[in-house]
């Protein structure tokens, strides 16, 4: 009886180290991507008056579209409302690194650039900022992936590098 | 002297439980009426996606098409569905495993009449178009402020219940001093305790924003503070509908397979880890969002990983109990026993196949919660394929294998089929399977979530093959509800009446209660140890909003 407690006990901890092992060996991974290689995720870029944006006043969102700011280095100042984006092309040659600063005049929207890690909510009132390197040439869908209305299906555009 | 000869040998307890019996009857016909309606507007959708279009022909019903049809199937599949099964199981269990009725069979009552009150205001402006929001209802999206009002209800009527089930536990003690509260008891009241303290999420997002914004009380909301509170209450949601899977694989599946629970404080520790670990982990549904620090997504997403654990130790206890059903049925070998668990009994199959699925479900959640792995995935297909084996498989397959002891139970009719019975949780299995893995391709290769890809300029060509093989799937799913719904109508109008109703007791432990220390019955003390960790884990982010809001967005109807 004292040996079946004993098997049966030996049994749990056969489960119940490797139950911690794994998520913590996965958040390991997880930690090194982020801060070794880079990988991060959206975080706080500060807020904008919403009411700006839709009137045009806002100082960075009043003049959407590329700029380059370093040899390089681009920003792509983009509005979300319903159903677009502005701009919905966007132009850089291959190796670019560019910065999409985006914010929504309306609903909440989303982004995501396919093939790339960029996968960002765009919320009214709030800046949302991310940054990719575009290294293959080709074209890269962008489609507004959080439903916002009607036609929210119709809302896309392509990042072209060439 | 009288009191006290009165208080030394109490008077007969009722176990008169027809209350309980009736509540439950009636919350599951509503539950599986609602199932009826949000699973036909998914065979709606998965044919859209491939071209075939159902919603022109439906316009009188669905003037909102697509969008108003998905609104439809989330908010009765995972709300309605889910909420009244889960109060109307819970209800009957927790009373059938004390033994005695609910302590106030008028607050058993309001609990269903508020809740009912709740969904018919909800459905109003649900059905006619005025609340095509989602489930989700994000802000500045804005529905009819009845939408709001009558959600609000029916999370208020579930409050009733866990109240209920308190005043009841303390009868239960006082009158049984020492004892330890009876295992599905245990885990029914740690279910209500986590999701009532879940719902200050919602229902603050709802009495302070939603609804006085809706109903034009105040000019302007704050979006990222409104999903803040939804996801406070929207990732333990998911926990509120497993936990009572997870009490019928433990407490009721084992004696039904023929075997017994392997061990019972091994179930109390996996419960008591998810009162406190559901909790503080839905930050990782905004990794995404602008205006939530790096650094908080990033905690939410180690808790998440917490409450994987008590997940695996479900499973080991689950399995360990199943094998030891199987061994007594005269299995052997590693794994041959799993051929003589009592398969040909729809309870068993529906619940193993459940089960199963849960097991790729469990692993994609991982991935969502894994931190920037989920910039791959997020608001893509891959989400739907996930939450369709979690609620949609180990959640919807369980609640459906339980009634086919269940409604025979409480009716003293005879199940109308056991052929279909068996078969259909096997359909659902192939359905699932298919329509599931090829959601999960379809959002590795960037299709979004909730979008009528059937009208998207965008469709990229590799993924009609996938929508092609989703859509299979789905279509068998419909077969599999279809044998579900004709079953259950033909043994509800037809079914045999049996002499007596058929009981059920409860599976007994290898290792029992008096195997565990007493403190894992001590509930104010780990509701106390949840309450603390929720508070350092979500203060900071809500006061770091506050600091900045401006609650100056309006509201749009834009469908």
């Amino acid at each position: 009886m004292k040996d079946k407690k004993f098997i049966s006990y030996l049994f749990e901890v056969a489960w119940i180290l490797p139950s911690v092992a794994i998520p913590v060996s996965m958040l390991v991974a997880i930690l090194i991507t982020a801060f070794a290689v880079g990988v991060r995720v959206p975080t706080t870029a500060g807020r904008v008056s919403v009411s700006a944006v839709a009137a045009g006043a806002d100082s960075t969102f009043s003049q959407t579209g590329l700029r380059e700011i370093a040899p390089g280095r681009y920003e792509a100042i983009i509005t979300a409302q319903t159903f677009m984006f502005t701009p919905n092309k966007i132009e850089v040659p291959a190796g670019s690194k560019v910065t999409f600063i985006l914010t929504s005049k309306d609903v909440i929207h989303g982004f995501k650039i396919n093939g790339t890690p960029i996968n960002v909510m765009v919320i009214p009132g709030q800046v949302s900022r991310v940054t990719a390197t575009f290294d293959k040439p080709g074209e890269y869908l962008f489609v507004c992936h959080e439903y916002c209305g009607a036609g929210h299906h119709v809302m896309y555009g392509t990042v072209i590098v060439n | 002297m009288a009191s006290i000869a009165a208080r030394a040998r109490p008077v007969a307890i009722s176990t008169d439980l027809s209350v309980e019996r009736k509540l439950a009857g009636i919350n599951i016909f509503i539950a599986f009426a609602a199932l009826a309606v949000g699973g036909l507007m998914g065979v709606l959708q998965i044919l859209r996606y491939n071209g075939l279009d159902l919603y022109t022909p439906s316009k009188p019903l669905l003037p909102g098409g697509y969008y108003q049809g998905l609104t439809v199937h989330g908010v009765l599949n995972v709300l309605v569905f889910t909420t009244f099964y889960i109060i109307g199981f819970l209800t009957y269990i927790f009373a059938k495993s004390l033994n005695r009725p609910l302590a106030s069979s008028r607050l058993a009552w309001a609990t269903l009449w508020v809740m009912l009150t709740g969904l018919v205001l909800a459905a109003i402006p649900l059905l006619t178009n005025n609340a095509t929001v989602m489930f989700t209802f994000y802000p500045p999206l804005k529905a009819d402020a009845l939408f709001y009002i009558g959600l609000t209800l029916v999370v208020a009527g579930t409050w009733l219940l866990l109240a209920n089930m308190i005043i009841t536990r303390n009868a239960w003690l006082a009158d049984n001093p020492g004892q330890r509260t009876p295992l599905p008891a245990f885990m029914a009241i740690v279910t209500m305790l986590m999701w009532t303290i879940s719902t200050i999420g919602v229902a603050s997002e709802m009495i302070f924003l939603v609804i006085p914004w809706s109903l034009g009380l105040v000019g302007g909301t704050d979006p990222v503070l409104a999903r803040t509170l939804f996801w406070f209450t929207g990732h333990p949601i998911v926990y509120f509908w497993l936990l009572p899977a997870y009490i019928s694989w433990y407490t009721l599946v084992p004696e039904q397979a023929g075997g017994k629970l392997f061990s019972d404080p091994m179930a109390r520790v996996s419960f008591i880890l998810f009162l406190i670990l559901s909790l503080p982990i839905g930050m990782h549904h905004q990794v995404t969002d602008p205006g939530i620090s790096e650094m908080w997504k990033l905690v939410h997403a180690i808790f998440t990983f917490g409450v994987f654990f008590p997940s695996l130790l479900t499973f080991f206890n689950v399995v360990a109990s199943l094998e030891y059903a199987g061994r007594r049925n005269g299995g052997e070998g590693w794994l041959a026993w799993i051929f003589n668990l009592p398969w040909g009994k729809p309870e068993i199959s529906a619940q193993i196949v459940a089960m199963m699925l849960f097991a790729f479900g469990g692993i994609s959640g991982l991935v969502n919660a894994s931190y920037n792995v989920n910039l791959v995935v997020h608001n893509t297909a891959w989400i739907s394929g996930h939450f369709h084996l979690t609620v949609g498989t180990a959640v919807a397959l369980s609640f459906m294998g339980i009634t086919y002891w269940l409604v025979p139970h409480l009716t003293g009719r005879q199940l109308w089929s056991r052929g279909l019975a068996v078969a259909q949780p096997w359909l659902w299995f192939v359905g699932m399977g298919l329509f599931s893995h090829f959601m999960h391709e379809l959002g590795l290769r960037g299709m979004p979530r909730r979008t009528d890809i059937g009208g998207a300029p965008y469709v990229q060509d590799e993924w009609r093959f996938f929508l092609f093989f989703a859509m299979i799937g789905g279509l068998i799913m419909f077969v599999s509800a279809i044998f579900y719904y004709l079953n259950m109508i033909m043994t509800l109008t037809r079914g045999k009446k049996l002499a007596e109703a058929p009981d059920f007791s409860f599976a007994k432990a290898l290792s029992g209660p008096e195997d565990g220390p007493k403190i894992l019955d001590r509930l104010l003390v780990w509701v106390a140890v949840a309450a603390v960790i929720l508070i350092i884990n979500y203060v900071p982010t809500i006061l770091d909003i506050l600091s900045t809001a401006t609650f100056d967005v309006p509201g749009r109807r834009v469908w």
